[in-house]
């Protein structure tokens, strides 16, 4: 597998930390114009998929977490799965990145285009090494280790050097080793945590911890990155700047795929949505459409509900209670 | 670092109805932190620290009377009356306030200096700025090591040489199985026995019934030892190491006992319970040097020096290595290692390999130095090796090996101190107290630390054990 342009995600992206973050997380509009260069320097045609999920079943004893699931993202996409608390959002995760195994259905990721290769029974630090990342959506860093360190453990994943070159500290052992602290420092700049590079994970705010869970998946060097409710728990400064982070990964050839309860990120963010109910999918389209199919809306507010408050007003409205009342359910859930 | 402060828990009466921050309760549970409280001079005695002084005062008494001059658990008033008008109680006293000392004011010292040192970047970014350790300190410890044993008797050598040597490689190696990876073993003594019968078998025609058809140095017995103990690792551990936390421990436990009842019931090979007589010692015969180790203790105290120090240079390069740090990753969040990529079950078994393989080669050096018979690899062995490890420090290379001289000069102590049969309990008393006031350790490393204080705010998977029990949380 060559990986020419690993180091694409720091080089380019630390210059603009923080400001321009700003500016594109107000926008609510899709930034339209600027997908099509996200494709390109992804090295594929818009059609192009990254990963594709067909007919994913998964259950646990008698209870259906996924019902027949298919899903396909595009490459350079910022895909949403959006759905109410249990609908199975964290089991496709799951499912997708080999912690779970769906007992029906198949997964095919493209590294690179035209080349397919088959998540379902693969181990969740294989298919990681292929090129799918994730964050967890209750927090799961490193705790005792440096931010440096959390992040250096996803840099060092494709390094080859064995104990005994660490031993007798051969130099491609120490290059190596060079390296990868160089990649994490600039994906710590690059999610705004410079400043922290040797403090204690656990001792970082909620908001930079959750940052620095995108850093370390980032250090993986991935082309698909999942992120499980990255804003949740967040201020709505930090909202703003971890949307403008995810545009700016998008924007370096990373395809996203999001769960997030934030209607109002989802919106701003999103290329398409996705929105899962009971196991099932039932809808998916361009979020302005999501917003308003029947299907979403009752999933949302239930039979009979006023057809106008659906999600298109909850993006104002139901921001608060999506994240928030999102814990205690979901947070059952591996991940 | 046992104070009563728990940074976990948000403070419900001071920090809810004065919060403007909306989030706050959410971060309190999320992320606590490890902020100590400003420091006061009034804390070094506060109930908490008295009552550690009161505790650690009583055990000295206890010792001073179970040790005393007539100190027997039959008559224990006679023996307090004759240890209380016996002046070797100021001994005890003495020593249990200076522990005292060590364990509580040490901690306070140490975080004022550090405080005082560096205002800005605070403990942890100062802790990790020196990497390689105080250098002078390690200088001083290796000079005392080099000129002790000159300063004692030939049973003391003799004694430093198998018990406190071989056990402080021993436990170095399983130190990269427990304290790194976060495994428990309770079987490591098999890998011991593993290298010891090898050796019999490779180098001597006579030790045991069973043996090679041509006899080795015993210097090339080491890379023997070394590998087969590393695949007998390899074999214990691919099948069980998917297992977690206490079924793992159990599986080694059942592994040590099979090799220690084959080592004792396999007559026609390994000689059985009497053992093997007869092991040559090491020697060199190699351009024009001829040196042979002989009964004298004290070049095979330098020998293992030397090997310890290499061992503990070796093992502090991997910790620091990507292996050392995918090792802590494991460790503190076994899921979160697996999705950022962490290959666990090969670098478990990798863990396991080597602290196999350094065990193996241990017993080389056990088996040439003296006669050996399966006693020498009993459970009771095993067990002795994660206290060894517990004790000094897991994950800290001068822990354990703190540790092994510590625990091993004590049974040197007590060895015509006290009834052979008593001796366990001091040994749990010790390792009891030590559990309580400093479960880290006698030297902790500093991620350990900080992995234990976590624990004890309820953040990670770490506890003293060094067992990650996240099967329980998925």
């Amino acid at each position: 597998m060559s990986r020419g342009g690993s180091h694409r995600a720091g080089a380019r992206g630390g210059g603009d930390s923080g400001g321009a973050g700003g500016s594109d997380a107000g926008g609510h509009a899709v930034p339209g114009a600027r997908r099509p260069s996200v494709v390109e320097r992804a090295g594929g045609e818009s059609g192009d998929p990254v990963v594709e999920a067909r007919d994913l079943s998964l259950r646990f004893g008698g209870v259906t977490s996924l019902d027949g699931v298919s899903l396909r993202q595009r490459r350079g996409e910022i895909l949403a799965v959006i759905g109410p608390n249990g609908a199975g959002k964290t089991s496709l995760f799951n499912c997708l990145t080999g912690a779970y195994r769906p007992q029906q259905g198949s997964v095919t990721f493209w590294p690179q285009p035209g080349q397919p290769a088959e998540l379902v029974g693969r181990r969740p630090h294989a298919i990681t090494r292929l090129g799918v990342a994730r964050t967890f959506q209750n927090i799961r860093l490193f705790p005792a280790l440096s931010a440096l360190e959390n992040v250096q453990i996803g840099t060092e994943v494709r390094q080859k050097y064995g104990p005994l070159s660490a031993v007798l500290g051969l130099p491609h052992a120490r290059r190596a080793e060079r390296d990868g602290v160089r990649r994490a420092a600039d994906l710590l700049d690059l999610v705004g945590l410079g400043h922290r590079t040797h403090e204690q994970a656990a001792s970082l705010p909620y908001g930079e911890q959750r940052r620095l869970e995108i850093a370390r998946a980032l250090g993986t060097d991935p082309r698909l990155l999942l992120l499980d409710e990255p804003a949740a728990g967040t201020n709505p400064a930090e909202k703003r700047d971890l949307a403008g982070l995810i545009t700016r990964i998008a924007g370096t050839g990373v395809s996203v795929l999001l769960i997030e309860h934030d209607m109002g990120l989802v919106m701003s963010l999103a290329t398409s949505v996705a929105v899962l109910n009971f196991g099932r999918m039932i809808a998916y389209g361009p979020p302005s459409e999501v917003q308003r199919d029947p299907a979403v809306i009752e999933a949302y507010l239930g039979a009979g509900a006023d057809a106008g408050s659906g999600p298109g007003s909850a993006t104002r409205s139901g921001t608060g209670t999506g994240s928030g009342g999102a814990g205690p359910r979901n947070r059952k859930e591996l991940g | 670092m046992s104070g009563p402060t728990v940074p976990g828990q948000p403070a419900p009466s001071a920090g809810s109805p004065s919060s403007p921050d909306s989030s706050s309760p959410r971060r309190s549970a999320g992320a606590p932190r490890t902020v100590r409280p400003p420091w006061h001079p009034t804390q070094l005695f506060s109930p908490a620290r008295l009552r550690q002084l009161g505790v650690l005062v009583l055990l000295g008494l206890l010792a001073a009377v179970v040790t005393g001059p007539t100190g027997d658990s039959d008559h224990p008033l006679q023996a307090a009356r004759d240890a209380i008008v016996d002046p070797r109680i100021v001994l005890f006293l003495v020593l249990a306030v200076a522990l005292w000392l060590v364990v509580v004011l040490g901690g306070e010292l140490r975080a004022l200096v550090v405080r005082l040192a560096t205002p800005v970047r605070g403990p942890v970014g100062a802790a990790y700025g020196r990497r390689g350790g105080p250098i002078v300190l390690n200088l001083v410890l290796l000079a005392a090591a080099i000129i002790a044993p000159m300063l004692f008797s030939t049973a003391a050598q003799q004694s430093m040489v198998n018990d406190i040597g071989i056990y402080a490689l021993l436990a170095l190696g399983l130190n990269v199985v427990v304290g790194y990876a976060g495994l428990l073993d309770l079987g490591y003594i098999a890998f011991f026995a593993i290298g010891a019968y090898a050796t019999a078998y490779f180098t001597s025609q006579t030790a045991m019934p069973w043996h090679a058809p041509f006899t080795l140095n015993p210097f090339f017995v080491f890379p023997i030892a070394l590998l087969l103990a590393a695949l007998a690792g390899i074999i214990l551990g691919a099948p069980t190491l998917r297992l977690r936390g206490d079924y793992l421990a159990i599986v080694t436990l059942g592994f040590g006992e099979i090799i220690h009842l084959l080592a004792n019931n396999a007559d026609g090979i390994t000689n059985g319970a009497r053992g093997a007589f007869g092991v040559p010692h090491l020697s060199i015969h190699l351009l024009g040097i001829d040196y042979r180790w002989g009964i004298d203790p004290l070049p095979y105290y330098y020998l293992l020096l030397a090997i310890v120090v290499l061992v503990m240079i070796a093992f502090g390069r991997l910790e620091r290595s990507r292996i050392g740090r995918s090792w802590a990753a494991i460790r503190e969040d076994e899921i979160a290692a697996e999705a950022t990529g962490v290959a666990t079950l090969r670098l478990k078994l990798l863990a396991f390999a080597i602290g196999a393989s350094v065990s193996g080669f241990a017993g080389v050096l056990f088996a040439s130095k003296q006669f050996f018979n399966p006693q020498s690899f009993s459970l009771q062995a095993s067990f002795f090796v994660v206290a060894v490890v517990i004790f000094g420090g897991m994950g800290s290379r001068l822990g354990v090996v703190v540790g092994a001289v510590v625990l091993q000069g004590l049974a040197f102590y007590l060895r015509d101190k006290v009834a052979p049969a008593d001796r366990y309990i001091y040994f749990g008393a010790v390792i009891v107290t030590m559990m309580i006031f400093r479960p880290q350790g006698l030297v902790p490393s500093r991620r350990r630390r900080r992995e234990i204080e976590l624990s004890e705010a309820g953040v990670g998977a770490a506890d003293a054990l060094g067992v990650a029990p996240t099967g329980a949380r998925s």
